[in-house]
């Protein structure tokens, strides 16, 4: 039988990275392949490249047999690649079906919409999914879970013979996860090629055939799902045996309470979250996306606007309405989307690291001292071990962990003894990783209160001192840190959902 | 034979006008261009008197175009620079003529009315939230309106007012030097341009005008209040307008409430010429000086060589495209 999907001898580079190093990956009919990996591992540039995001710089991409790589995404689409991105793209003003159909609305005369078969066509995916969902429904009245069903919808109607779901389940819970496997156990029946990524171990296990290792952009083994153990594959992603190291937790029971929340409210996103952080400490948050974490975050630095309830920093009640009141409290703020909210791309590494704190080099008629500003700026390079080649670098152009480091340098310059990091190694390598993970430890170490949002559990449970965990917007627990608490019992709580949740 | 003669040519050429992109010179290189082919087409084109009628047709427009490029770099735009141009110069008259008070109060009440402006302007986008493009075509039309009002829509001279017309036509250094009679409008605009050079490459306020074009939530979440010196750099852009409005003032020697609408144009179109980025974050005096002047030896070459006026329009336009394409490539080269 030909392979539906060959690659071999796939590279890629970007400016600074080797991001594929001779990677091979080949898919049948009627199969789920899991791609497995690290983050950073490669995995998404290698599915960016099956689905015609990018070129590869080396190798042949046989589709059918046939050397005939994808060159644009629209070309992909039209050889039966379909793609579900991990983030959503859904248009939140159009309906449902207007997403579904985006692009390829079914017309009448004249160039006229035609709604009503939009709406069946739409329909009856929705019904090849088992989803009960009105097809004339906004997209962005929906929770972040349906919303990824009706990406899923998408790809679906494009009847692709090859499906690349990209941490598919990320927002799902047990149910839903339990229904997508439905769908995707019928797709495989008529003969579809899935490729699956997913961080959860457990759903290899349930739905995969086959398995393929990546690792620091090389593909490391592609081994039978059902034959392989569990400790296996992990032992392969990572490199080396897998040894879970808990943070050693240090005593902070006589520490001051430096941050303090009480019945924070947002509107539909947050509801009456409490919790405080001492010094010394670091908190972790858990939770599956669109749970409210980085919501939480924001709404403590000002970026967001809250409804209801009180921040105190050191025991003191702070009326914070702005990044700026936020930042004067000694709070600060490390976003998950650094290209978007941490960084001026565009503009040096030394402007980035004083950006923050530019009153330190500012005369009384606003002149800048640029002569201390870099030397501040070289310093923090040397203390944090940024790669760059001159502080007069543009930031844009350093790989993420460095730009991480920058951005950690911005707030370390700022003297803030409050620091929330919001995925503080996404988009970085493994090796850079650690780094910041030290880093963090010894911020804390210094008396510093952090507290460390991330999706990824192990990382949670690496760093944290206390675990946090959140869902749909409510905190549903604390958990001790260390080796005190499983990954189960984190799961629990970051899919307790509210008892008798309304509608829906 | 002629294989071999242009091939190594091309190739100069091709690695000529690489290095003039690479090196930001295309604006530069342009303007001198322009120049050379000028005076080969016409003796007339290159005499001192016609050099120095160029530099002072600059100098309205490329105030304003300076005004505009702190704007620019923001990431925000001022549709309003004409009119309020025009608005400043009533209120001099308005100060100088109605009023009669002296002189020194009339610049002040022209560059604090400017200003003013501004600050409003930058109120409206910043504190309301008004899309600039919006706020300031608001602002513009206000202004157009406000200018009639006051003058009673006729224009005020300023007559009575000894020495305001030397504030454009006079020459300090054509006193010092007779070779030279710089008109002071000129004098003006070259000190304008340092002073807005320095801040914007010496100041916080410099600064924070390319962070906030650049990425302004990412400034916003490191703690700064970009509210506050968003409007601070609307209103230092208004009072430079201000100074504008003194310079057209002063040359025609009355401020004329009818003027204005369309100086904005011009203005944006020297921003653009120069390199500076409608979407922000990037850009410089010099390149907007320099487009500024771009515009004038356009228009001067274009009448000395008696294109007719139609068409004279008609280049500028396809200038101002070809201009910002060049921008484009370069900077797709230099990614």
């Amino acid at each position: 039988m030909t392979k539906l999907v060959d690659m071999t001898g796939i590279e890629k580079r970007f400016p600074g990275v080797h991001a594929l190093k001779n990677v091979q990956f080949d898919l049948h009919s009627g199969e789920v392949h899991a791609l497995m990996g690290e983050n950073g591992a490669g995995k998404s540039t290698l599915m960016k490249i099956l689905s015609g995001v990018y070129t590869r710089d080396g190798g042949t991409v046989a589709i059918d047999g046939f050397d005939n790589p994808p060159d644009s995404p629209r070309a992909a689409q039209d050889m039966g690649i379909g793609i579900i991105h991990q983030e959503l793209s859904l248009m939140n003003d159009l309906t449902a079906a207007q997403n579904v159909f985006i692009g390829r609305e079914p017309r009448r005369s004249f160039g006229r919409l035609d709604e009503s078969a939009l709406n069946a066509q739409t329909a009856e995916i929705f019904a090849s999914m088992n989803l009960d969902m009105d097809p004339r429904a906004h997209a962005g009245d929906q929770t972040i879970a349906r919303q990824q069903l009706i990406e899923i919808a998408k790809a679906l109607s494009y009847k692709p013979r090859v499906l690349i779901m990209d941490e598919p389940t990320a927002a799902l819970n047990d149910v839903e996860i339990a229904e997508l496997f439905e769908v995707i156990r019928r797709l495989k029946a008529d003969g579809v090629g899935i490729i699956y990524i997913s961080h959860k171990m457990d759903e290899i296990k349930r739905i995969a055939d086959r398995v393929t290792v990546m690792r620091d952009g090389a593909w490391i083994d592609t081994l039978d799902a059902a034959q392989t153990p569990l400790a296996k594959i992990i032992e392969l992603m990572v490199g080396r045996e897998v040894k879970e190291e808990p943070p050693i937790i240090p005593d902070t029971s006589g520490a001051e309470i430096a941050l303090e929340v009480r019945g924070l409210r947002r509107g539909r996103e947050i509801h009456d979250v409490s919790f405080s952080v001492k010094k010394g400490e670091i908190l972790g948050f858990a939770g599956l996306m669109g749970a409210g974490r980085t919501e939480v975050a924001r709404i403590i630095f000002g970026a967001d606007r809250r409804d209801g309830g009180d921040i105190l920093v050191h025991g003191q009640a702070c009326n914070i309405r702005s990044p700026y009141d936020a930042v004067g409290a000694g709070i600060g703020y490390l976003s998950e989307d650094r290209k978007h909210f941490g960084l001026a791309l565009d503009m040096s590494v030394r402007a980035n690291i004083a950006m923050a704190a530019m009153g330190k080099f500012t005369s009384k008629t606003g002149v800048l001292n640029e002569a201390a500003m870099k030397q501040t700026a070289d310093g923090f390079i040397e203390q944090l071990g940024i790669r760059t080649p001159s502080d007069t670098q543009d930031v844009g152009l350093l790989s993420g962990g460095n730009q991480q480091k920058v951005v950690i340098a911005k707030w370390l310059l700022r003297d803030c003894d409050i620091l929330i990091f919001d995925e503080p190694t996404r988009g970085i390598d493994v090796g850079a990783k650690s780094e910041i993970y030290r880093l963090l430890e010894d911020l804390a170490a210094q008396g510093r209160a952090i507290i460390v949002i991330s999706s990824e559990l192990p990382e949670v449970m690496r760093l944290s001192h206390r675990i946090a965990v959140m869902c749909e917007g409510r905190l549903t627990g604390i958990l001790p840190g260390g080796a005190d608490t499983a990954q189960e019992q984190i799961m629990e709580l970051a899919t307790r959902r509210e008892a008798a949740p309304v509608g829906e | 034979m002629t294989t071999l003669t242009t091939g190594p040519a091309q190739t100069m050429a091709s690695k000529l006008i690489g290095a003039l992109m690479h090196q930001r010179l295309l604006a530069f290189a342009s303007l001198i261009v322009l120049l050379i082919v000028f005076s080969l087409a016409s003796p007339n084109f290159m005499q001192t008197s016609n050099m120095i009628a160029i530099l002072q047709a600059t100098s309205v427009n490329g105030v304003l175009a300076i005004a505009a490029t702190l704007v620019i770099i923001t990431g925000g735009i001022d549709l309003s620079v004409g009119t309020m141009m025009t608005f400043c110069a009533v209120m001099a008259g308005v100060v100088l003529t109605k009023a009669g008070l002296p002189l020194p109060l009339g610049v002040v009440a022209a560059i604090g009315a400017g200003a003013f402006c501004g600050l409003c302007s930058g109120t409206f986008v910043a504190k309301l939230k008004i899309p600039p493009f919006i706020a300031t075509l608001g602002m513009m039309l206000i202004l157009k309106g406000l200018s009639l009002v006051i003058s009673g829509t006729r224009p005020i001279y300023f007559n009575d007012t000894p020495g305001f017309d030397l504030i454009s036509r006079g020459s300090l250094i054509g006193e010092v030097l007779p070779f030279l009679p710089i008109p002071n409008g000129v004098l003006i605009l070259f000190i304008v341009a340092g002073i807005a050079s320095y801040i914007l490459s010496r100041t916080v306020l410099g600064r924070y005008c390319f962070a906030l074009g650049s990425n302004e939530e990412a400034v916003r979440l490191s703690g700064v209040n970009t509210d506050r010196w968003k409007i601070a750099i609307y209103a230092l852009s208004g009072a430079i307008v201000g100074i504008g409005g003194l310079l057209i003032a002063s040359r025609l020697n009355s401020a004329q409430p009818a003027l204005g609408l369309g100086y904005e144009l011009e203005a944006i179109a020297a921003v653009v010429i120069g390199g500076t980025s409608l979407s922000g974050g990037r850009g410089t005096i010099i390149g907007t000086l320099i487009g500024a002047l771009i515009m004038a030896v356009l228009t001067n070459g274009l009448r000395v060589l008696s294109v007719a006026q139609e068409w004279q329009t008609v280049v500028t336009g396809a200038i101002i495209i070809l201009a910002v394409y060049a921008d484009m490539m370069r900077r797709r080269k230099s990614n």
